[in-house]
């Protein structure tokens, strides 16, 4: 058949060929970009003071609340529209579709305020007047007020009391202890908005989540998940070092070598939640059981090491990840020439000092990839976690002032779960999703950080040995 | 030099032998092979001190394997079996006894891509220093300056030797390897075809650096370039198929070689 194929067919066949890897790539990278696009724009958009409205509607209703999102009628001609209305104690529902039709006016009043209170969520309405140091203030002279006691530190505010209107009329008293944070969007310019918007980003990024997950940061969880991926990575890169360093350099390379490494490389295609069942069953009930017994007995029944905690997720993760350093590791060692070895031989050095002193330090790049691929599969492994020792809301930070200061056998919080937490289980999920982006965003920008270290990392080791393996 | 001839049978060539005073290696019926398949065979030949002896022969006749046994190169491989002998300034390399590490230290040994360390190029001609002792860093770097010098390198690389070793000519890397080995003070210096991954002008430094070398220590020169054994070396050995065919000084095995194999050999009469 081939015969029949002209030069012009296979000229063309080779011009044509290069586009379909260039098609594949940017198909990829399209939909990489589609995804930061995605996360970033819903993430970050949550935390810009949207401005407020105030509609009227055909039947006389005065609606205040903050445009989400518009979608056509399913049964008649028109759009409806879902805002965000906030007041869940006083109509029972934070969220409205209005059919657009019936809007008879749309404001954005420059006194519509919005509250962040502890119970029932955000408030939407009017500030009438606020009463502390026995007095009563109004209007201007009751926001300022407001304004400088939520400046204050939660501890050191004064008391006091706030009159709150609805935009349909409706009155409520409400203590100034339940209020975080209150913004009148409408009236803040552009500077004030994009500084609220910047402290309302490191809010999230350095509190601790409020409302069950559902409001609030995520510092716990990303302080739980980095220093987690840090412990395994402590732990795992000497193990898979030296294991790699067996299979490669001391092993008789026959049978059994070869099948124990067939046995590692399959390791890595097992499901996480396996690892973390193993995890739970021997390193839980195991050895923390048994550590239980001979050292906490005072305080049994309650566990100390006997249930999940810091260390048996890391160590869990450093089993899961242990095949892909190994992995990387080997090749690495198998990469160097084995004139290198015989030339250390050849001067007189031991086995040892020629794989510390040629061997290993030509092997750092090689490990290092494969540190990066065990951090970023570890760092965004959710399943085992909820086995060995993740929380939903941790009441400790694993690192504190009290001695011995890293707690190893406390749970800790992560942001995969804490994701999945806030994605699935608030009591209003359609609030929380905004933040459900943004965690995402951040475990995304996380994993990034962390690779992107390992890869400096790798290039500077690289060119300080000025050795291209 | 003694070297004496014994009178052989018409189909033999005369064995040199030299005086144990004047032998820095004896090879007494050396075999050796791997995985059963025999690479040596009943090898032996002596090698004199400060002289330059060439071990020519064709591909796989086992050159590299002598030298690497000589090294005990081979130890690391478990597939490779041996007997026989070889002795270096009179004591037996494979005895029990033997400290592996001194006697690769004793017997340099270059290979035929030059084989630097990923360091700088004082790192390397310090590496084989720091595993014998520590020693004050003033000497060191005199013993350094002498490696280099000895290996005709130290004016190319006097101002850069804190750079990477990597970054050398080819010819360069190979006289690097040379100092390296050099600053260990070896007493037997092994080239495995160290020139033949080199252009011609660098091969011509190394051959001028091995002969000026003779007045240190001894070589051994394995190389497949039939005019540079004949330019450098004193004594030539001729092996075919892991046995050694006709040992003799360079300008008899090259000018009246004994053997109509030798001939053949030297002559580009390949059978
Ligand atoms: N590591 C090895 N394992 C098995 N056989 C080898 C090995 N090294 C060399 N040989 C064999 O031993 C013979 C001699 O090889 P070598 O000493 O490298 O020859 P030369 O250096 O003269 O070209 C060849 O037949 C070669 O195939
Ligand atoms: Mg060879």
């Amino acid at each position: 058949m081939s015969r029949f194929i002209t030069v012009a067919h296979r000229r063309l066949l080779d011009r044509l060929w290069p586009w379909l890897c260039a098609a594949s790539v940017a198909l990829s990278l399209l939909m990489l970009t589609a995804l930061l696009t995605l996360l970033l724009v819903r993430g970050l958009g949550h935390f810009w003071p949207a401005s407020l409205e105030e509609i009227t509607l055909r039947s006389g209703d005065v609606v205040a609340g903050q445009a989400i999102r518009e979608t056509p009628l399913p049964q008649k001609i028109g759009n409806e529209r879902l805002y965000f209305t906030g007041n869940r104690d006083i109509d029972g529902a934070s969220w409205r579709w209005v059919d657009v039709d019936n809007i008879i006016a749309r404001t954005t009043p420059a006194d519509l305020i919005r509250l962040e209170r502890a119970p029932w969520g955000d408030f939407i309405g009017r500030l009438e007047s606020l009463e502390a140091d026995g007095q009563r203030m109004m209007g201007q002279a009751a926001w300022d007020y407001l304004a400088a006691a939520l400046a204050l530190p939660a501890d050191q505010r004064p008391t006091g009391q706030l009159l709150l209107t609805t935009a349909d009329g409706q009155a409520l008293s409400q203590p100034l202890s339940t209020t975080s944070r209150a913004l009148a969007p409408n009236a803040m310019s552009w500077g004030q908005k994009t500084r609220l918007w910047g402290s309302s980003v490191w809010q999230f990024l350095s509190e601790g989540p409020r409302a069950a997950n559902t409001s609030g940061g995520v510092w716990p969880a990303i302080f739980g998940t980095v220093l987690m991926v840090i412990l395994m990575s402590v732990i795992v890169t000497p193990f898979g070092v030296l294991a790699a360093i067996y299979l490669n350099e001391i092993a008789h390379q026959n049978r059994l070598t070869r099948l124990v490494r067939i046995g590692v490389r399959n390791l890595a295609g097992v499901p996480s939640i396996v690892y973390g069942v193993f995890g739970l069953g021997v390193f839980v009930y195991g050895i923390g059981g048994t550590l239980d017994t001979w050292f906490f007995s005072a305080t049994l029944p309650s566990p100390t090491f006997g249930t999940g905690g810091l260390l048996w997720a890391s160590l869990t993760l450093a089993l899961l990840t242990l095949p892909v350093v190994i992995v990387a590791t080997e090749e690495g060692l198998a990469r160097i020439p084995d004139a290198q070895r015989e030339g250390a031989m050849a001067l007189g050095a031991t086995r040892l000092e020629m794989l510390t002193r040629v061997v290993l330090p030509m092997t750092v790049p090689a490990m290092l990839t494969g540190v990066i691929l065990a951090v970023a599969r570890a760092a965004g492994e959710v399943a085992p976690l909820m086995l060995v020792g993740v929380a939903k809301l941790a009441p400790q930070m694993p690192v504190d002032g009290e001695f011995p200061y890293l707690h190893l056998e406390r749970k800790f919080m992560h942001l995969g779960y804490h994701l999945f937490d806030t994605a699935f289980h608030g009591e209003d999920v359609q609030a929380a999703m905004p933040l459900v982006y943004a965690t995402a965003l951040l475990l995304v920008l996380i994993v990034l950080v962390l690779n992107l270290t390992a890869i400096f990392l790798r290039h500077y080791f690289r060119r300080q040995r000025g050795n291209e393996c | 030099m003694l070297a004496s001839f014994d009178s052989a049978p018409a189909s033999q060539a005369p064995v040199t032998h030299f005086s144990p005073e004047h032998c820095a290696l004896s090879i007494d019926r050396f075999n050796l092979a791997y995985a059963g398949k025999p690479a040596l065979r009943e090898l032996t030949l002596s090698v004199p001190r400060h002289r330059v002896t060439a071990f020519i022969g064709p591909s796989g006749c086992g050159k590299s394997t002598l030298l690497r046994a000589i090294n005990r190169l081979h130890d690391l491989n478990e597939s490779v079996k041996h007997s026989g002998h070889i002795e270096l300034e009179g004591q037996d390399i494979y005895a029990p006894q033997t400290n592996v590490t001194e006697l690769r230290r004793r017997v340099g040994m270059v290979f035929q891509t030059p084989n630097p360390f990923p360091m700088s190029i004082y790192e390397n001609v310090a590496f084989g220093l720091r595993l014998q002792q520590r020693l004050p860093k003033r000497q060191r770097d005199d013993i350094i300056e002498w490696a280099l010098t000895s290996a005709a390198l130290w004016d190319e690389v006097k101002d850069r030797l804190h750079r990477s070793a990597w970054q050398l000519s080819g010819g360069q890397q190979q006289r690097l390897v040379i100092a390296r080995t050099l600053a260990v003070q070896p007493d037997v210096l092994l080239l495995d075809e160290p020139a033949s991954a080199l252009d011609p002008i660098s091969t011509l430094k190394i051959e001028e650096l091995i002969r000026n070398l003779k007045s240190q220590l001894t070589l051994v020169l394995v190389t497949h370039n039939m005019q540079q054994a004949a330019r450098v070396s004193d004594y030539t050995a001729f092996l075919q198929d892991g046995e050694l065919v006709e040992y003799g000084p360079t300008d008899q095995v090259f000018t009246n070689p004994h053997l109509q194999r030798t001939e053949n050999y030297i002559t580009g009469r390949m059978t």
